[in-house]
């Protein structure tokens, strides 16, 4: 809990209001984030995190599938790109508000619009990782009597990996972009803290949410950048 | 927050939401068309000066072979940074108004446009840079008549992608201080969901209109000869989309 600042009146949500707390002049006022990090601010990122989580998740396991499946059948790839595109081409904040009234103001309304908002790079960039291996490489592979299954397991998954990561990278800070509009329409994530600080006009809480969501970007992106140079060690070999 | 009241109303929807989403369009169609009007002007505006900033930084970047750092890796860790994040760091100081949300759309833009110039310049066949340089072109004259020309088609889709972008995000306008379709978008309580179903669809219409605006004036400066050699150059590692629309 929050340390109880003693004097002036307290104000519902906004703890003892005393100095910065009440001026609202103050770019920064370190008094409310250590009141309201534990209420407010923790909590908020924390879904903010689920929220991307979740979304890129499923994003990735329904790009993935589709994407092998246009892999081998080619007819496949004009449907699911032209489907992909107009999703994407929605304005989200539209498409939340029209949710609402089937799934209600839940994560689910959330859910469904951040995943559909990553299909598309993530779908693209998986199919043109799978479709830049070298016929060549496939070939020497099934020369050396490796499975459809496991040459795509073993070669092209592997060799697909720079492309799939780098839309799992643009998939991911689209999405923590996109779920904190979505706050507008459904009170998670550090959205939530930023309109409710327009809302009331209080600049602390929206600026400190917003540096919260930057943050939270720059080091997810940081974080992908690693995992990608561990998962293909053999590209920094080479470079 | 300006004018939209944050009221979500658990609304009908149904087919009629579709229908009475023309009838708003058409029936307002003075209000609306200004605030279509107030969208492109915010977007044109973002879209100038990202372009002022990042192209020919990208280009001369390119043209020297230097950079690839920040011209790379900086243009990721501003794309990577949310648009509502942008507008809020900003807000106390400027106020709400357009200037925020000028900022936060030449953040979105500007790195697209940044990346793909310099990739484009970088790019471009050493062998024909020493051929024209053989011929006794100077350094001004490679960059203008060879580089440039060369690597149009990549420069292009890196405004186009900004701009459909730039068009989709204007949007958010609606949250601080209005002046676009975000107006209608951020207000459920007076535009109710066929209000804000209309202003969407305007809003994507947009976006399509900002990305064939770009393909068409990409086609007319780009010299006759390099018409077909310029479409099969790919962008190494990025989405191989093609409406790089929405999101926001």
């Amino acid at each position: 809990m929050s340390p109880v600042i003693a004097g002036g009146p307290v104000i519902p949500n906004y703890g003892k209001a005393t100095g910065c707390i009440v001026d609202n002049n103050s770019f920064f006022c370190t008094k409310w984030i250590h009141q309201h990090w534990s209420d407010t601010l923790q909590p908020a990122l924390v879904q903010h995190v689920w929220l991307t989580a979740i979304a890129v998740g499923i994003g990735f396991a329904i790009a993935f599938i589709c994407a092998l499946a246009a892999h081998r059948f080619n007819w496949l790839v004009p449907p699911i790109s032209a489907f992909t595109a107009f999703l994407y081409t929605i304005p989200s904040i539209a498409l939340f508000q029209v949710l609402v009234p089937i799934t209600g103001i839940t994560i689910t309304t959330i859910e469904i619009g951040l995943v559909g908002y990553t299909l598309l790079v993530l779908f693209g960039n998986t199919l043109a990782g799978l479709r830049s291996v070298p016929p060549d490489v496939i070939e020497a592979a099934r020369g050396m009597g490796l499975t459809r299954l496991q040459v795509l397991r073993r070669v092209e998954i592997p060799l697909a990996l720079p492309a799939i990561g780098a839309g799992v990278r643009i998939a991911v800070v689209t999405t923590i972009s996109l779920a904190t509009v979505a706050a507008y329409i459904t009170p998670y994530g550090l959205g939530k803290p930023i309109f409710d600080g327009l809302q009331i006009n209080y600049h602390t809480e929206y600026v400190v949410a917003g540096l919260l969501a930057i943050g939270l970007a720059l080091i997810a992106d940081g974080l992908l950048v690693l995992a990608q140079r561990a998962l293909t060690p053999w590209r920094r070999a080479r470079a | 927050m300006a004018e939209g009241t944050r009221v979500i109303l658990a609304a009908q929807l149904n087919g009629h939401t579709f229908i009475d989403a023309f009838k708003f369009i058409w029936e307002d169609r003075s209000f609306v068309g200004q605030k279509v009007l107030e969208h492109l002007a915010l977007s044109a505006v973002s879209v100038a000066i990202a372009t002022v900033i990042a192209l020919p930084l990208g280009v001369w970047l390119g043209h020297v072979h230097r950079g690839s750092f920040i011209a790379i890796n900086g243009s990721n860790l501003l794309r990577a940074l949310p648009s509502l994040a942008v507008i809020s760091i900003f807000l106390p100081a400027l106020g709400i108004g357009h200037g925020v949300v000028v900022i936060a759309l030449v953040v979105l833009g500007a790195p697209l446009i940044l990346t793909n110039s310099y990739v484009a310049v970088d790019g471009v066949d050493p062998d024909v840079v020493e051929a024209a340089r053989g011929m006794g072109l100077t350094a001004r004259q490679i960059l203008l008549r060879v580089e440039l020309p060369l690597a149009l088609p990549l420069i292009f889709a890196g405004i186009r992608t900004a701009a459909v972008y730039v068009v989709a995000t204007a949007t958010l306008a609606g949250v601080v201080g209005g002046g676009s379709l975000g107006d209608i978008i951020f207000n459920q309580a007076t535009y109710f969901l066929s209000g804000i179903v209309g202003a969407a669809m305007l809003v994507s219409a947009l976006a399509f209109a900002a990305y064939f605006f770009f393909a068409l004036l990409e086609r007319l400066l780009t010299p006759r000869g390099l018409r077909h050699a310029g479409a099969e150059r790919g962008h190494e590692e990025e989405a191989p989309v093609v409406f790089e629309a929405a999101a926001t």
